[in-house]
């Protein structure tokens, strides 16, 4: 079953929500709902060739078999190296008898990815009061989108009262984009004058938040290049603001990585973390025929996991992430 | 960062030598190395597939004897195959004999469309003189239309726009109309981003170009999309024809192998290659170059690893003969310089060469001198950049008026450029560069 939000996030210390068997069924059953709607949303929206992996591919384990299972990771840009380990061991536990059929393999091999999408700490803790999250990444990668997503969703599943400040201060009417974002979400937002310094619109964003006291104040801020030295420093900066109101604040650094992304994104969440402590991923645009299978060469070699998954340009279309469908996605059609 | 190929297959085929001629296991271990390298740099499977046969094929009958280590033979060819697949001819975009020139921007969210979109209106505006308007057809994304109003505007093109309460369809329509009552030269619409696999919006840009009926449909892709570029660019052809491609972030170190991918599929070429997020960064794609890139080589990295093998003289006149064919020119330094920021080619071979100190190996190009001497060679005619002995006297007094430098610092430019130009060539001769007179030159 899908994740679910107080899965994601830890609020006022309390523990987990309640395993699926003892939740209330009016729970399971938006559960369900959530889930089915997730599906529809992949499944109405995906009609492209991709390569896909069906149980029969293991009936027979050939040379060809691993080929297959290969060819369908790197299509899904999961990178050369880590195919190369997951395919491997697959391979010998098939071999050395351990696992056999297609079923068992398909189920091992499920797990395996599920295993390295698993990586570090795969919450965000909220109880910190208030908690800033600021959110980074590559130009066009759907920060401000799912900045206004994240905001409405903490405050419907969470009960949160959130702001957001618009540390974009570069791109024309990226201010004004995340106004509306903002509008839509129901949530304060806090802007400085036109070509501010981001760390200054940073810091008085999270003094708001202080101020009226808010449980959430996220940062949006410009889309940058991971190889541009300057912006990246910028970035940094706009952390150490952020550090000068609240010493452990940022508490979660968001990067916003496109599902269509290729190998890049390896080198781009290297170097963001390089500037500024990635703890988690929002994978976006997964709603198109691209699997996003580079967050998990990024969760492999990195250590750095998804968090969030963005399905959709709506307001609800943000989804936590779940290990276990991102895995079976990989491999299905 | 740029993985050597030619290294990595060098060691692969290391006892060919010996023997003289490349076996079927020679080529497919070698072909093995040439699969990943392309699939690190996001060339589609199908592709890679396709292109490594061609190649083992070319391969299979070259002749190695004498000539490049075999690595290096086995790099040629690929470099070669890659270079003609991404398109040797330069293309162009349509123009139409009676004005306007309708132009539609199409792609997938946040690729790029609507900076793509004032880039290409402030291009042909300086390249062509054309006036310019560009529509504001994206009523789906927060504070769109306001971006390309400041986009548009700084681009020195008029802006038509019905806020985004209206059709899109119909406001294509409604700005054709404009753009042919106000005597444009080029309109462009820039419209909203969608998925390829979204039939709603697929269908309202077919409706798109069937009201305007377009000259050119510009797909913007972003240059680190990986294996999924090809689903796109199939899509869209289907849906739109598109006729070109333009690649945007290409400032990154994404290695692009989409645009590969989307040439190699659908056939159309790429027409421009978007650098930077300043509307200035903009420029004709250049096929060769993309090439190199893909393959993790810079132009220069090659032309080091050749000279450091032996080899004879007709490989050196032949090498000789490329450089000079290439004119390798201030254009060509200019983009070399670009990519120093990136610690690029150029540095490894600042790097590379004995005795520099050690300040130069970690130098790196300032922001502001780059700025300065990319305005003293835009302030230049395409022909001093290839034929820079020509610029004297009053043809310097004007760069420099033009740059907002003065001639002493034109002057300084130029040597700095033939010296690295004659290293260059000193190196393609298999000779090692004088550095030792070129330091104290520069003195």
């Amino acid at each position: 079953m899908a994740r679910d939000w107080r899965d994601l996030f830890i609020v006022d210390g309390a523990p987990p929500s309640e395993s699926e068997s003892e939740a209330a069924p009016e729970t399971q059953e938006r559960r369900r709902g959530m889930f089915r709607r997730l599906r529809e949303n992949l499944r109405k929206t995906r009609q492209a060739l991709t390569s896909e992996i069906q149980a029969t591919l293991f009936e027979d384990l050939s040379d060809e078999t691993w080929e297959r299972l290969e060819e369908a990771l790197i299509y899904a840009d999961v990178g050369a190296k880590t195919t190369a380990q997951v395919v491997g061991q697959l391979e010998r536990e098939a071999t050395e008898g351990g696992i056999s059929g297609g079923e068992a393999l398909t189920e091992r091999l499920t797990e395996l990815l599920a295993e390295i999408a698993r990586a570090g700490e795969d919450r965000i803790d909220l109880t910190p009061q208030p908690t800033v999250i600021l959110v980074a990444g590559v130009n066009g990668t759907g920060k401000t989108t799912t900045v206004g997503k994240l905001a409405w969703h903490l405050g419907q599943e969470l009960g949160q009262t959130v702001v957001v400040g618009a540390a974009d201060t570069f791109r024309a009417a990226g201010v004004e984009q995340l106004e509306v974002w903002a509008q839509r979400a129901g949530v304060g937002f806090v802007k400085g004058p036109p070509n501010a310094d981001p760390g200054s619109v940073a810091f008085d964003a999270v003094a708001a938040a202080r101020r009226d006291g808010a449980d959430v104040v996220i940062i949006d801020t410009a889309g940058r290049l991971h190889t541009q030295d300057d912006l990246m420093a910028e970035l940094a900066k706009v952390k150490r603001v952020i550090g000068k109101q609240i010493p452990e604040a940022p508490h979660e650094t968001l990067l916003t990585v496109d599902a269509t992304t290729g190998q890049n994104g390896l080198r781009q969440a290297r170097l963001f973390s390089e500037a500024v402590p990635v703890s988690g991923l929002v994978l976006t645009k997964l709603d198109g025929t691209a699997k996003g299978g580079i967050a998990l060469a990024i969760a492999q070699e990195l250590g750095i996991p998804v968090k969030l998954i963005g399905i959709g340009e709506q307001l609800e279309d943000l989804r936590p992430f779940d290990a276990s469908d991102f895995a079976r996605a990989l491999v299905t059609q | 960062m740029f993985d050597s190929l030619a290294e990595k297959l060098q060691a692969t085929l290391s006892d060919v030598r010996g023997r003289g001629t490349l076996t079927e296991a020679d080529i497919s271990a070698a072909m093995r190395e040439i699969r990943l390298a392309l699939l690190e740099a996001d060339v589609n499977f199908k592709v890679v597939k396709s292109f490594t046969n061609a190649v083992k094929e070319r391969a299979l009958g070259a002749d190695i004897i004498g000539k490049l280590n075999p690595g290096q033979q086995v790099v040629k060819i690929v470099s070669d195959e890659l270079t003609e697949l991404m398109g040797g001819a330069a293309h162009e975009l349509s123009f139409s004999p009676r004005p306007p020139t309708i132009v539609v921007m199409a792609g997938l969210q946040g690729s790029g469309k609507t900076t793509a979109t004032g880039k290409l209106a402030r291009y042909l505006r300086e390249q062509h003189g054309s006036s310019v308007a560009v529509a504001a057809c994206d009523v789906y994304r927060p504070a769109a239309v306001d971006q390309l109003i400041k986009v548009g505007k700084q681009a020195g093109a008029d802006v038509y726009e019905q806020g985004t309460d209206r059709d899109p369809v119909k406001i294509a329509a409604w700005a054709r109309d404009r753009a042919q009552s106000e005597g444009k030269d080029v309109l462009i619409i820039d419209t909203s981003g969608r998925l390829h696999v979204d039939q709603e919006l697929m269908a309202e840009l077919a409706n798109i170009k069937k009201a305007v009926k377009p000259h050119d449909v510009l797909l913007v892709v972003d240059a680190m999309t990986g294996q999924d570029a090809v689903n796109v660019a199939e899509q869209f052809a289907e849906v739109v024809q598109f006729d070109g491609v333009v690649m945007t972030k290409l400032d990154g170190d994404a290695r692009g192998g989409a645009a590969l991918s989307v040439k190699a599929i659908t056939g159309k070429p790429i027409l421009f290659a978007s650098t930077g997020e300043k509307l200035d960064q903009f420029e004709r794609f250049h096929p060769d170059r993309m090439a190199q890139r893909i393959l993790g080589m810079g132009d220069v990295m090659t032309l080091i690893e050749k000279a450091e093998t032996a080899y004879d003289e007709q490989q050196a006149a032949e090498l000789e003969r490329k450089l000079r064919r290439s004119e390798f020119g201030l254009d060509d330094f200019l983009e070399q310089m670009r990519q120093v920021r990136r610690l690029g080619p150029l540095q490894s071979l600042i790097g590379m060469i004995p005795g520099m100190g050690k300040e130069l190996r970690g130098a790196k190009i300032d922001e502001r001198e780059f700025d300065r001497i990319q305005a003293i060679i835009l302030s230049m005619t395409p022909q001093e950049r290839r034929h820079p002995e020509l610029i004297k006297g009053s043809r310097r007094l004007r760069i420099a008026k033009g740059s907002g430098t003065n001639v002493q610092a034109v002057k300084a430019l130029i040597k700095q450029f033939e010296q690295m130009r004659k290293v260059m060539r000193q190196v393609a001769q298999g000779r090692m560069p004088d550095l030792g007179a070129l330091m104290r030159q520069a003195r």
